[in-house]
């Protein structure tokens, strides 16, 4: 086993190990009720967030293209998933919630997929920030029309209609124009956004350490250089951003589904400005950094509550300094020598393992 | 044991209707939960003012109840409300006044259906603020029934009988109020003489102006944001057309579109439950605690917050509701209560019934030298 390999095993270790450490302790303190309300609430849109960030990362840190448009593709997510979760609910009677979640999550992924593949057609052939333009008028297009998108079942047939006035009798109304989605049977579970957590890092982890992983960071670092070996650049280009989009969009869905209603003006520009910040604090093309950042950075502003009005003041301030100290080289040296024996203790443990 | 002894007596008093002595007041912890920052924190801030004052004066007065008012920022935001929601109960609260905002109410009441949690919102309008839900009640009116109490103020005052509706058909605000204008108007005799629509583009009126000139309305009602309506009476002033002009809670601010002759606006009257400058003395005491604490005229949304805590003791004191009972012991009484109390506050008389809507009588603002009075 060469020593990058290694490295890249114990890095992958950690991650799951983490991940999976905190569901456990999570549900421990759920089952003996040592959890408070707020931070119970909390759980189910960290996932989301965690995805969204891991997912953006997948772009920005590994593709190393600029994507605004993010929350577009949640947004596309959140409403193909209240669609079909309310579809399934009103005109097929089913009402076993985790096979309308996961058909909900499923949903929204490949309508965000589709979404990110007809964007990423055109545009990814390009050289320069025109990615980044043209996801950031995808972003507000998005919000646009749903904004004056209704979308009704009546006698088990979903209708569309961008005019509210042509909706037939009896209908009950999933999707109403401005109001956003509406009634939603929230069915997202705390299990559920750790599986697609999961299952982000996995497809994610899996794929940057693949072959076509290392193509997507050879068109990053030297599009030409990638070109003259013959690595087809938008196709790789292309895989990255689709996969971004399509686990954006499962992570829309499970957001949906958390709320009883969701409308367009959570999908802003600033929401997806807020995921690049998780991405690039916790650390570009870092898939455990944008897992810790998008946590921390969700929870924060609620652990700052006691600052009352002032508290996204500290927010800021907060993020300011994460950003100089990880930047200190004698900070990150001193983190890297505490890092450094568990490292150590890690990889003697795994080395021990095969030889035995 | 004394004292748990003395809490007990207490309890026995208040459930068989004597008043607790009063060292041995009630507390009552209520969460107030509105945009205190961010582009909705005008809102917030005035249901948050509003309903200090309110619990000041209860906790001055030594009376069966104190308050402790605990507040939560929910930034207009449907996901943020759910975190300030629970971080409310998390400090204790047992009964929420709140949300401020459409929206984040339509969320958190749904999550408080679901937990059993009363709440009661100052300024939330919408419908489905309390649809499918027994535990949210509102202090102002729905949307909608703006509508219906525009055309019951207009019977019962007198205003004229032939009315000319001009509505944006691109808004379900304008046509929620609308529909129900026209259904009420049937009802109690009026005659609409001419309706006209307009979309969120529309700029020119003179279309919509002329068919109720030439149709001869008394009255011509505005269902719409106070954008389109003055434009409408820029269109009105120049046709020498000059009927009444009437218009809902969307009207309300109207006076300070910039670039706009607020002379053109002398005589609209427009349905609002609060007026700065009335002269009864509530009006008079809250606006003057009010610009005391806090330097500024409150607004509608101050007054609705204020009436809340008011209308949350008196229910509380109906219910039963002791210091430290559940949030989902509290929820249920409350219900109850809150079906067969009756309040007289700042906004008017009110009642409610299952649903959560209230009752109470529909007032009217006149325009007269650029100040909103009341009749």
């Amino acid at each position: 086993m060469t020593k990058a390999k290694r490295n890249r095993l114990i890095y992958n270790i950690v991650t799951f190990a983490l991940v999976i450490g905190a569901f456990l302790l999570l549900q421990s303190m759920i089952a003996n009720k040592s959890i408070t309300r707020s931070l119970k609430g909390q759980l189910v849109p960290i996932c989301c967030w965690v995805v969204m960030a891991v997912s953006l990362n997948l772009v920005i840190g590994i593709s190393g293209e600029l994507s605004l448009g993010h929350a577009g593709f949640m947004s596309v997510g959140a409403y193909t998933g209240a669609v079909i979760s309310g579809w399934l609910l009103n005109a097929h009677g089913v009402d076993n919630t985790t096979l309308r979640l996961v058909l909900a999550i499923v949903a929204g992924g490949m309508a965000a997929g589709v979404m990110g593949a007809l964007i990423g057609i055109p545009v990814l052939r390009l050289r320069g920030d025109y990615l980044a333009i043209v996801t950031l008028a995808f972003g507000e297009i998005i919000r646009n029309l749903v904004n004056v998108l209704y979308v009704g079942v009546a006698d088990g047939r979903l209708t569309f209609s961008f005019l509210n006035k042509s909706m037939p009798e009896g209908v009950t109304m999933l999707v109403d124009g401005a109001k956003g989605a509406v009634k939603i049977k929230p069915i997202s579970t705390f299990t559920a956004g750790f599986v697609l957590i999961l299952i982000t890092l996995i497809v994610v982890l899996n794929l940057v350490n693949s072959r076509a992983g290392r193509a997507i960071k050879a068109t990053r670092d030297n599009r030409i250089a990638a070109e003259s070996m013959g690595v087809p650049v938008t196709k790789y280009k292309m895989m990255a951003f689709v996969t971004a989009a399509a686990l954006a969009g499962m992570a829309g869905a499970l957001y949906g589904l958390n709320s009883s209603t969701v409308v367009p003006t959570q999908f802003t520009f600033n929401q997806s400005i807020n995921v690049l910040v998780f991405v690039v604090l916790g650390g570009l093309g870092n898939v455990l950094g944008s897992v810790i950042s998008a946590t921390l950075l969700t929870v924060l502003p609620e652990m700052l509550r006691a600052f009352s009005d002032y508290r996204m003041l500290v927010y800021a301030v907060v993020l300011i300094l994460v950003m100089i100290f990880t930047n200190n080289p004698l900070i990150r040296s001193v983190l890297s020598s505490a890092v450094a024996p568990i490292k150590r203790a890690l990889r003697g443990k795994k080395q021990g393992g095969e030889t035995a | 044991m004394k004292k748990v002894f003395a809490l007990l007596m207490a309890a026995c008093m208040l459930l068989s209707g004597v008043s607790a002595l009063a060292d041995e007041a009630v507390t009552l912890k209520i969460a107030h939960i509105g945009p205190t920052t961010g582009a909705a924190a005008l809102y917030g801030l005035a249901t948050l003012h509003g309903a200090e004052i309110a619990a000041q004066e209860i906790n001055e007065a030594n009376g069966a109840f104190k308050i402790e008012l605990i507040n939560e920022d929910d930034e207009h935001n449907v996901e943020k409300v759910i975190n300030a929601y629970n971080a409310a109960l998390d400090a204790g609260a047992q009964m929420i006044l709140g949300t401020t905002t459409s929206k984040p109410c339509e969320a958190a009441g749904a999550q408080g259906y679901t937990d059993r949690v009363f709440f009661l919102t100052p300024s939330a309008s919408s419908t489905a603020v309390i649809e499918d839900k027994d535990n949210v009640f509102q202090i102002c009116f729905t949307d909608p029934n703006q509508g219906s109490a525009s055309a019951q103020y207009i019977a019962e005052h007198g205003l004229g009988t032939k009315i000319a509706v001009i509505y944006n058909n691109a808004d379900v605000y304008s046509t929620g109020i609308r529909d129900t204008f026209v259904a009420e108007a049937a009802e109690k005799g009026l005659e609409i003489v001419s309706e006209t629509t307009f979309t969120d583009e529309t700029t020119d009126f003179s279309v919509q102006v002329a068919d109720a000139q030439n149709n001869g309305a008394e009255i011509v009602f505005l269902p719409m944001y106070y954008t389109p309506a003055s434009l409408i009476l820029k269109v009105a002033a120049d046709k020498d057309f000059h009927p009444i002009f009437f218009g809902v809670d969307g009207m309300d601010g109207i006076l300070g579109v910039e670039g706009f002759d607020t002379s053109l606006a002398e005589g609209v009257m427009l349905l609002t439950p609060f007026v700065a400058t009335a002269t009864d003395e509530k009006t008079v005491n809250f606006v003057t605690k009010y610009q005391k604490a806090y330097g500024e005229i409150p607004i509608q949304f101050a007054a609705d917050a204020y009436d809340g805590i008011y209308i949350l003791v008196a229910a509380a004191e109906k219910a039963g509701i002791t210091s430290g009972m559940e949030p989902e012991e509290v929820c249920d009484l409350m219900i109850a209560a809150m079906q067969e109390i009756s309040v007289d506050g700042l906004t008017g008389s009110m009642t409610w019934d299952e649903s959560g809507a209230v009752t109470k009588t529909p007032m009217a603002a006149t325009i007269v030298n650029g100040e909103y009075v009341f009749e």
